[in-house]
C-alpha cells in the first residue's frame, strides 16, 4: 500500500503533472470532415490551445496542372472542393477565358449560373446534413440526402456524372440542357422551398440544436474580415460581402437576389445565413430557367473556343507547331494562350474561391494557384475556439464548412 | 452415416431433421452467413469518394438493408473502405487503422485513387492503397456510383461465403 501513496505524491509534485493534456483530434475522426488534424491542449474540458495540422490530402493539384493543357487541367478542379465541383470548374474556366479574351455566349452564362447554384444547394445540403449529424440530429442527415440525391440525378442528366461534373468548358459549357432537364429543374425549384421548411421544422425548435449553436464561436465583423473569412462564415457576422454582387460574373448581373447577413456572428447566425442562401439559390435558378427560353437555340460555346471534343488518339506524341490556331500535343490541337497573368475569384459555396494563373505563352499553364476558402477558414479555428470546450470544436469545424481537398489541394 | 438418409435437404448444405426444429449445416457456412449479414465498415472518409460513401449509407441507397452500419471505431469494424486518395502523409494512419481492426478484416479500395492513384500521379500520392494494405475488392470510378459501392460490397459478401475453415485465426 505504501508505495502507491508515494507514487501519487511524487506525481503531484512532478512538473509534468501540471502540464496541459495533449490530444490529437484526427486525422481519423468522423467529425473532422475528412482528414483534418487538430493538435489540442486541454485543461479538463476546456481547450487551451488548438493547432490545426493540415496536408493529409495534399495531392499536388497545382503542380500537376502545370503539365496539362488548359482544358485538361479543368478536371483537376473538380476534385478540389468535391462537394460543389461545378463552381470550381466555372472559376477555372473564367480565369482561362480572361487569359484568352473569350466572350461567352449568353445561354452558356445562364446554364453556368444554374449549375453553380445547384452546386451551392447541394453543398449547403451536405453541410447541413453533416453539421446536424455531428451535433446530434441524425434525422436531418437523412432528409438532406434525400433531396441532394434528386439534385445529383439532375446533374447526371446534364452531364453524366453525379459528383465530379466537368460540365463547364473554356468558352461555354459542354452540352445544352434538354427540355427534360428544364422540366425537372422547374419541378425541383417548385418543390424545394417546402423541403427547406421541413429541415427548419426539424431543428429550429430543437433545444439541443439551439443550445449547441447559439453563442458558440462568436466572431465580430472586424475580426472576421481581419482573419480573411469569406462566404457565409463572413456574412454570418454581418458583412454583406458577396462576389456575385460586388464583381458579377456569368449571369449574376441579370438576376435578382438578396445577400443574407447575420447579426452577432455565432454558429446559429451562420446556419440561418446558409438556410437563406438555399432559398436565394433556388430563386436564382428559377429566374435563369425563365430566361433560358429567350435564348432558345443559341450556341452554348463561343466560336473561337478551344476544341471541346475529345481528340482522336493519333500516334504523334511529339509537339508539332501548327500554322494557324495552336500546336499539337499527343494528337490534340492545343490553343496557344497569350502570355500574362490573371486572377479571377468567384463566390463558391464555401467562400471566395480564386484562381491565379500565369501563362508563358504556351499551351500549358506555367503556374496555377488556388485561393481556397477552406484553407483560410481552417486557420481561423484557433481564434474561434477560444474559451470553448472540446465538444464545441465539432460545432466550430462544422460551421466553417471546410473541405480538406480544397485546403490541402 | 445415416444423416443423409434421415434428413431432408432444404437448401444447399442445409439439412432438416424431420420431426424436430433442428437443421444440420457445416460450421463454416453458418459463420460465413453471419458474417455476410453484418459487415460493419469503418467510418473513414479520405476524399471525394467519402461523399459517395455517405450517399450510399444515407436515405436513398440505404446500406442498412444489407446489415451494413457505419462504425466509428476500428475496434468494432470488419471492413475498411478506403474511400479516396491516400497521400504519403496519410498512408501510415490508414495502415494503423487497419492494424487496429480485429480479424477477420477486409479492405475495399473505393475509387480510382485508392485502386491505382487515379489522375494524381504526383510526388505526394500513394499509387494505390494495395501498396500497403491487402485489398479484397477494387471498385473503379471517379468517384464510383453508390450502386458500384453496393455491388462491391456484395462481391465481398460472395467472397466471404466461399471461405472455408477460416473462422479462427486468419491472415
Amino acid at each position: 500500500m505504501a508505495p502507491t501513496v508515494e507514487v501519487v505524491q511524487k506525481q503531484c509534485g512532478h512538473p509534468e503533472w501540471e502540464e496541459p493534456f495533449v490530444v490529437n483530434m484526427g486525422p481519423q475522426h468522423p467529425s473532422t470532415h475528412g482528414v483534418l488534424r487538430l493538435y489540442l491542449e486541454l485543461d479538463g474540458e476546456n481547450v487551451v490551445k488548438c493547432d490545426p495540422r493540415i496536408g493529409y490530402l495534399h495531392r499536388g493539384v497545382e503542380k500537376l496542372s502545370e503539365n496539362m493543357t488548359y482544358t485538361q487541367a479543368m478536371i483537376l478542379t473538380d476534385r478540389l472542393d468535391y462537394i460543389s465541383s461545378a463552381a470550381n470548374n466555372v472559376g477555372y474556366c473564367l480565369a482561362v477565358e480572361k487569359l484568352l479574351g473569350l466572350e461567352v455566349p449568353r445561354r452558356a452564362r445562364l446554364l453556368r449560373t444554374i449549375v453553380c447554384e445547384m452546386a451551392r444547394i447541394s453543398s449547403h445540403l451536405l453541410w447541413l446534413a453533416t453539421h446536424a449529424l455531428d451535433i446530434g440530429a441524425m434525422t436531418v442527415f437523412l432528409y438532406c440526402f434525400r433531396d441532394r440525391e434528386w439534385l445529383l440525378d439532375i446533374y447526371e442528366k446534364i452531364c453524366g456524372a453525379r459528383l465530379t461534373v466537368s460540365y463547364p468548358r473554356v468558352g461555354g459549357v459542354r452540352l445544352d440542357f434538354t427540355s427534360e432537364i428544364i422540366d425537372e429543374l422547374y419541378k425541383f425549384t417548385e418543390e424545394f422551398p417546402s423541403r427547406i421548411l421541413d429541415y427548419e421544422t426539424l431543428i429550429d425548435v430543437n433545444r439541443i440544436w439551439l443550445k449547441r449553436t447559439k453563442g458558440i464561436a462568436v466572431i465580430s465583423a472586424e475580426k472576421a474580415v481581419n482573419l480573411g473569412l469569406t462566404g457565409p462564415s463572413l456574412r454570418g457576422s454581418g458583412v454583406p460581402y458577396d462576389v456575385r454582387k460586388f464583381k458579377p460574373y456569368d449571369a449574376y448581373d441579370e438576376v435578382e437576389f438578396e445577400v443574407p447577413v447575420g447579426k452577432i456572428g455565432d454558429t446559429y447566425d451562420r446556419y440561418r445565413v446558409r438556410m437563406e442562401e438555399l432559398r436565394q439559390a433556388n430563386r436564382i435558378i428559377r429566374q435563369c430557367l425563365d430566361k433560358l427560353s429567350e435564348t432558345e437555340g443559341e450556341p452554348v460555346v463561343a466560336e473561337e473556343a478551344p476544341d471541346l471534343l475529345m481528340p482522336e488518339k493519333k500516334k504523334t506524341p511529339q509537339a508539332v507547331p501548327h500554322p494557324k490556331k495552336g500546336f499539337l500535343v499527343k494528337g490534340a490541337e492545343v490553343p496557344v494562350v497569350p502570355e500574362g497573368e490573371v486572377y479571377v475569384s468567384i463566390e463558391a459555396p464555401k467562400g471566395e474561391l480564386g484562381y491565379y494563373i500565369v501563362s508563358d505563352g504556351s499551351g500549358k499553364p506555367w503556374r496555377v494557384r488556388v485561393r481556397a476558402p477552406s484553407f483560410v477558414h481552417i486557420s481561423s479555428i484557433p481564434e474561434l475556439i477560444k474559451g470553448h470546450m472540446v465538444a464545441d470544436l465539432i460545432a466550430v469545424i462544422g460551421t466553417l464548412d471546410v473541405v480538406l481537398g480544397e485546403c490541402d489541394r | 452415416m445415416g444423416v443423409e438418409k434421415e434428413t431432408v435437404e432444404v437448401a444447399p448444405d442445409i439439412r432438416h431433421i424431420p420431426g424436430t426444429p433442428a437443421f444440420i449445416t457445416p460450421v463454416d457456412k453458418l459463420i460465413n452467413w453471419a458474417r455476410t449479414g453484418s459487415l460493419w465498415p469503418m467510418t473513414f472518409g479520405l476524399a471525394c469518394c467519402a461523399i459517395e460513401m455517405m450517399a450510399t449509407g444515407a436515405s436513398h441507397h440505404d446500406l442498412d438493408r444489407f446489415g451494413i452500419i457505419f462504425r466509428a471505431s476500428p475496434r468494432q469494424a470488419d471492413v475498411l473502405i478506403v474511400a479516396g486518395t491516400v497521400t504519403k502523409k496519410m498512408a501510415p494512419i490508414v495502415r494503423r487503422v487497419y492494424d487496429q481492426m480485429p480479424e477477420p478484416r477486409y479492405v475495399i479500395a473505393m475509387g480510382s485513387c485508392a485502386c491505382s492513384g487515379g489522375v494524381f500521379r504526383t510526388y505526394s500520392t500513394v499509387q494505390g492503397c494495395d501498396e500497403f494494405l491487402p485489398v479484397d475488392v477494387y471498385i473503379p470510378g471517379c468517384p464510383p456510383r453508390p450502386e458500384a459501392l453496393i455491388y462491391g460490397l456484395m462481391k465481398l459478401q460472395e467472397k466471404i461465403r466461399r471461405e472455408a475453415g477460416h473462422w479462427g485465426f486468419w491472415r
